[in-house]
């Protein structure tokens, strides 16, 4: 009931949006990130035309297409890492839960609501409790206990917490390959963004790492929405719920994944999906 | 076919050859030279005795009774490096980080030249400029009678170790893969935490390595130093005239003669073994460096 009266709050008044922050209102597979009409500039580069996307809370949304197609990018735009590549250009409405990204929210508050996962597994070199605890000590958080906890749930989380309980003061470079990109999950999540932003998170994997990264994207789908960048098409099919397969800084086609390769309804998406190019 | 193989195998064989014969006239240079120093060093503290050496206070070469007590300028050399380090090396780091990581590409690449620029020129300019501006300032600025002591030299001193501290903390701080600091900022991390939290430690290795730089630097520099300390034997104090190890030995060494002279000796022999010393840590560190 409550949660009714709310909603009914935020529809009314549009700036109620902004104060509320209004996730927990949002039901399942309701829109989180609202994308209209984005368009990209690298430069003179316009790397992604008149993009509009809906993607849904508490689900996996694949973004697929060949090699410099605007899917990273367009990834990055969401919590505006791309803020650091010089001469970029953003037009467009992007909204997190309501919230303009680009103009109501604040850049560091953005991007604790909106993790990210990258390509590199990219552990700080310091201890593993030191990695996971960043975040919140970045945000003030002094508490030992808070901290001891946090760690633990996230590690737990990210499911590595067996495999380095015993030792979370050593080093997190001594982990291997697939065992630090969990690490990074689980650094991302301890701060308890609503959104987790994955670039091609196994690309430097093997298949058995790559297969723990996976469940463990099905089982982060309970609390997080993910959106995921990846070149292995069996990978979209396994684990996202959507998809959208961009071509040239264009956003061919978008929607469910079973849909989607099964009866693709644009001839570049069937061409891409059963490997005619890319 | 063979002939040609023939011949690059003599050629690798003659430069193989060159570059040995160049290798060990290096390093049989430093040997004769420490040798050197030992040999000439030990005679005067054997006849003075290593404590009264080491540690007398009054060192009076020329008088009718001689004193030969030199811990007035190992304090001096040691409070001057540790002075010119304590400010030098923070203002050399964060200038290093303002270069690599704030500022924009031009103004960057203008100061990393005149940084470069800076570490090419001669002590004796900076000995001259510190007599011309800075010994009339600290006299002014302090009501001194005269302006030519220990702080004076300090003050040149950290000019002087700026260079190596920046290029070198600065070269450690850009070398720091950019996936650590996409990684900070990802978590919600600014720009200033990510420099504190994640860029500094990860260049730790680096950035001690130019502290050890800067130290040797400071400890062993002699032209610039003489001319603005005043270079009286006193024991060390702020706005005393004093003498460093190096000054000891270049402002005697011309006319010096006997035992003097053999003391003289002895104080580069104790000069040599601080350096030594400062290049063993450096090397430690570096090899930590390599460790990880």
């Amino acid at each position: 009931m409550k949660a009714e009266l709310e909603i009914a709050k935020v529809e009314n008044d549009d700036k109620e949006i902004r104060t509320v922050q209004n996730t927990e209102i949002l039901t399942e597979g309701e829109t989180l990130i609202d994308v209209e009409h984005m368009n990209l500039w690298y430069g003179e580069n316009h790397a992604i035309k008149d993009v509009s996307i809906a993607i849904p809370q508490n689900r996996i949304t694949a973004l697929i297409g060949p090699s410099g197609c605007g899917k990273s990018t367009f990834l990055k735009s969401l919590n505006r890492m791309n803020d650091l590549v010089e001469g970029v250009k953003i037009e467009g409405k992007l909204t997190l839960a309501g919230i303009d990204i680009y103009k109501d929210i604040d850049v560091s508050v953005l991007r604790r609501r909106v993790g990210m996962v990258f390509q590199k597994p990219n552990p700080f070199p310091m201890s593993i409790y030191d990695n996971v605890a960043y975040g919140l000590r970045v945000q003030g958080v002094r508490s030992r206990v808070q901290l001891d906890e946090a760690v633990e749930r996230s590690l737990r989380q990210a499911a590595i917490w067996d495999e380095c309980k015993d030792r979370l003061k050593k080093s997190a470079l001594g982990l291997s390959g697939g065992q630090q990109q969990r690490l990074c999950i689980a650094r991302t999540i301890a701060v308890e963004p609503e959104v987790v932003l994955m670039d091609e998170p196994t690309s430097a994997l093997d298949p058995i790492s790559t297969s723990k990264i996976e469940e463990l994207a099905l089982e982060l789908r309970k609390h997080y929405t993910i959106v995921i960048v990846t070149h292995n098409m069996q990978q979209a099919a396994r684990i996202a719920d959507k998809t959208a397969f961009f071509l040239l800084g264009e956003l061919i086609e978008y929607g469910d994944t079973n849909m989607m390769f099964t009866s693709p309804s644009d001839d570049r998406t069937e061409a891409y999906i059963t490997g005619r190019f890319g | 076919m063979d002939k040609v193989k023939k011949t690059g195998h003599v050629l690798d064989t003659a430069m193989n050859a060159i570059f040995t014969i160049c290798g060990f006239l290096a390093v049989a240079l430093v040997i004769v030279i420490t040798v050197y120093l030992v040999v000439s060093g030990i005679p005067a503290i054997k006849e003075i005795g290593l404590f009264n050496f080491l540690f007398g206070t009054v060192w009076k070469s020329t008088g009718d009774n001689p004193s030969y007590g030199i811990l007035p300028f190992i304090l001096t050399s040691i409070i001057g490096t540790f002075g010119a380090m304590l400010i030098g090396f923070p203002l050399g780091l964060l200038c290093a980080v303002c270069i690599a990581k704030m500022s924009g590409k031009r103004f960057s690449g203008i100061m990393r030249s005149i940084v470069d620029l800076m570490s090419g020129i001669p002590s004796v300019v900076f000995g001259l400029v510190g007599m011309i501006y800075v010994v009339p300032a600290v006299r002014e600025m302090f009501n001194l009678p005269d302006g030519a002591n220990l702080f004076s030299a300090i003050v040149v001193l950290i000019i002087m170790i700026l260079p190596s501290v920046i290029s070198m903390s600065e070269t450690a701080i850009r070398a720091v893969p950019k996936e650590y600091e996409e990684a900070s900022l990802a978590l919600g991390a600014n720009k200033t935490e990510t420099i504190f939290n994640v860029t500094i430690p990860a260049a730790k290795s680096g950035i001690l390595a130019s502290l050890v730089l800067g130290t040797g630097r400071a400890i062993g520099e002699a032209t610039a130093v003489m001319m603005v300390a005043g270079n009286v034997a006193n024991m060390p104090g702020l706005f005393k005239s004093v003498r460093f190890l190096t000054t000891a030995i270049v402002s005697e060494m011309a006319y010096s003669s006997g035992l003097q002279r053999q003391a003289l000796f002895s104080i580069a022999l104790v000069l040599f073994v601080f350096i030594m010393i400062v290049n063993l840590i450096l090397n430690l560190v570096v090899k930590r460096k390599k460790d990880k």
